[in-house]
């Protein structure tokens, strides 16, 4: 059985259609990498599949529960706590530092008022510590994020998604504002994710190399149109020119 | 290859001039408006400077404040002081209330976009009436009371504060506040550990300036509401002791520079 499900999504914006009858399954533990040309429907898809964006139809499930589009406010909070995000730009609160912003991730699991004051337990923190600890963060955890690199933001950032505990993680093009250094070592973390805690991650990605390196599986989309659906392996230079287009010509010659 | 030699692409000898052009324009714009202003209205620049030395030397032997107008300071820093503490006041409490409108009208923090409009609607109609109009409307209702002047300047703050707030909140918070979205926050969650670290430095920074403008404004109103320092103002102009009320000018010039230095070096801090 899925993890995750998606039925014939779709998604207009006023009249501009990003999503077009999108279909497809991830099993748990996957690693799925999502291509397509800028404008392609890439951030809408995972910002539909924990409801940042509401989707106008279809289906959306995980774990064979209840259908996202339908849940009412307190069970979408709800189905929120599984799903980890990692930004392009990290969003992070600037002022606050590393160990608060990674606490946030907490908040879903907390009722209203010790979430209100930040008043997290015992066990939370330690979770936050050892997460910090994970990402190779220890010397950093009282340091306000202002001070930190891109690279040092961005696992924060997923240090944030961890303590949720999450099923499964959605990245929006985690390593588009970093250095190559950077990029890769945010990668490898992502794949250490997947491969020793075994949460599903799913990632949104502007290099194709990258994707093919990483991800198992891969989604090409063009034009809210799901193009490609398969293992990275068979990707090939054919494949990539149907995704992109006009576009994969200069893709390739990178 | 030699940086000097080669001549300029004709594209960008003419993008220059183009530029240049549009400055002189745009130059010659503005003599033209304002000498046809200053003939519309009668104003004469050259009169206007010419009277310079008249004004000063009538200011030199009238406004120096004397002996009566020192005598009168205990009594003029006291009206100053609750000058002060009325702008004080009405920023605070008006930053108060324009904080809740913002939270419901910026795009960040919005519950939905009824309050939305609503909250933007309200603001720019008080903030589009001036200080000395609302001092007039409240005149009506209250009489001449510090009251009236509190809530002339209350009205006036909220307005301004809403609309700075609103665009603190989407310049500060719009991204962390998207991240705990996702993370399943609920709103009063989102606005206390998102909203507030993010805006916070910027909104008292604001509430400062607007405490400073305050108490600027406070002398007018004062004028029209008989209270504070603008009541003491146009007392001892109307009897025409100017050296008194020079007096009372001399004092709030020395307090708005000194409210202005502390905000100032507040401002450093948190920022
Ligand atoms: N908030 C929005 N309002 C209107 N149109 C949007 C909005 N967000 C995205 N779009 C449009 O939807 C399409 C898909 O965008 P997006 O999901 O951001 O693609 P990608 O992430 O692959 O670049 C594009 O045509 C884009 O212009
Ligand atoms: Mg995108």
């Amino acid at each position: 059985m899925p993890q995750l499900h998606v039925k014939n999504l779709t998604k207009y914006y006023k009249d501009v259609l990003a999503l077009s009858d999108v279909s497809f399954a991830v099993e748990k533990g996957d690693f799925v990498g999502i291509i397509g040309p800028s404008g392609s429907g890439k951030t809408t898809l995972v910002r539909c599949i924990n409801r940042l964006i509401t989707a106008t139809g279809g289906e959306i499930c995980l774990n064979n529960d209840k259908n996202i589009l339908e849940m009412n406010r307190s069970e979408i909070r709800k189905a929120r706590t599984g799903i980890g995000m990692i930004f392009q730009h990290y969003n992070l609160v600037d002022r606050l530092t590393v160990i608060e912003n990674v606490l946030h991730g907490r908040l879903g699991y907390k009722n209203t008022v010790s979430g209100v004051f930040g008043h997290y337990t015992e066990g939370e923190k330690r979770k936050a510590l050892e997460v910090l600890g994970l990402l190779g963060l220890d010397e950093h955890v009282y340091r306000r994020c202002d001070q930190l690199s891109g690279g040092q933001k961005q696992r924060v950032g997923i240090a944030r998604a961890l303590v949720q505990e999450p099923e499964i993680i959605l990245c929006d093009e985690p390593i588009s504002s970093l250095d190559p250094g950077s990029s890769k070592k945010i990668m490898d973390y992502l794949r250490k994710i997947q491969s020793e805690l075994g949460i599903t991650i799913l990632v949104n990605l502007h290099q194709v190399d990258v994707a093919r390196t990483y991800a198992k599986r891969i989604l090409g989309f063009n034009n809210g149109k799901l193009v490609y659906d398969g293992p990275s392996e068979l990707l090939t230079t054919e494949r990539i020119q149907e995704i992109y287009g006009k576009e994969a010509h200069e893709l390739i010659l990178n | 290859m030699n940086l000097y030699s080669t001549s300029l692409p004709k594209e960008t000898v003419w993008y220059f001039i183009r530029k240049r052009i549009g400055f002189f324009l745009v130059l010659s714009g503005f003599i033209i408006i304002a000498a046809g202003s200053s003939r519309l209205t009668g104003f004469s620049l050259i009169d206007a400077f010419q009277a310079i030395p008249r004004v000063v030397s009538w200011m030199f032997s009238n406004l120096i404040p004397d002996k009566r107008a020192f005598e009168r300071l205990p009594r003029i820093l006291e009206k100053l002081w609750d000058t002060i503490l009325m702008s004080v006041m009405s920023s605070v409490t008006a930053a108060v209330f324009a904080f809740g409108f913002a939270l419901l009208g910026s795009v960040t923090t919005k519950p939905n976009n009824f309050f939305a409009v609503f909250s933007r609607a309200t603001a720019s109609i008080n903030r589009n009436i001036p200080v000395a109009a609302w001092a007039m409307i409240f005149l009506l209702t209250f009489g001449q009371s510090s009251f009236t002047g509190f809530l002339a300047l209350f009205f006036a703050s909220f307005g301004f504060l809403t609309r700075a707030f609103i665009e603190t909140i989407d310049e500060t918070s719009i991204s962390s506040v998207e991240a705990l979205r996702a993370v399943g926050a609920g709103y009063s969650q989102q606005v206390m550990q998102a909203v507030m670290p993010s805006a916070m430095p910027q909104m008292i920074s604001w509430v400062l300036y607007m405490i400073e403008v305050n108490i600027r404004s406070a002398t007018l109103v004062g004028l029209l509401t008989g209270s504070g320092i603008g009541f003491m103002f146009s007392i001892y102009y109307k009897s025409l002791q100017y050296k008194s009320a020079s007096m009372v000018i001399l004092t709030i010039v020395v307090v708005v520079l000194l409210i202005e230095y502390i905000s100032n070096s507040v401002r450093r801090r948190i920022l």
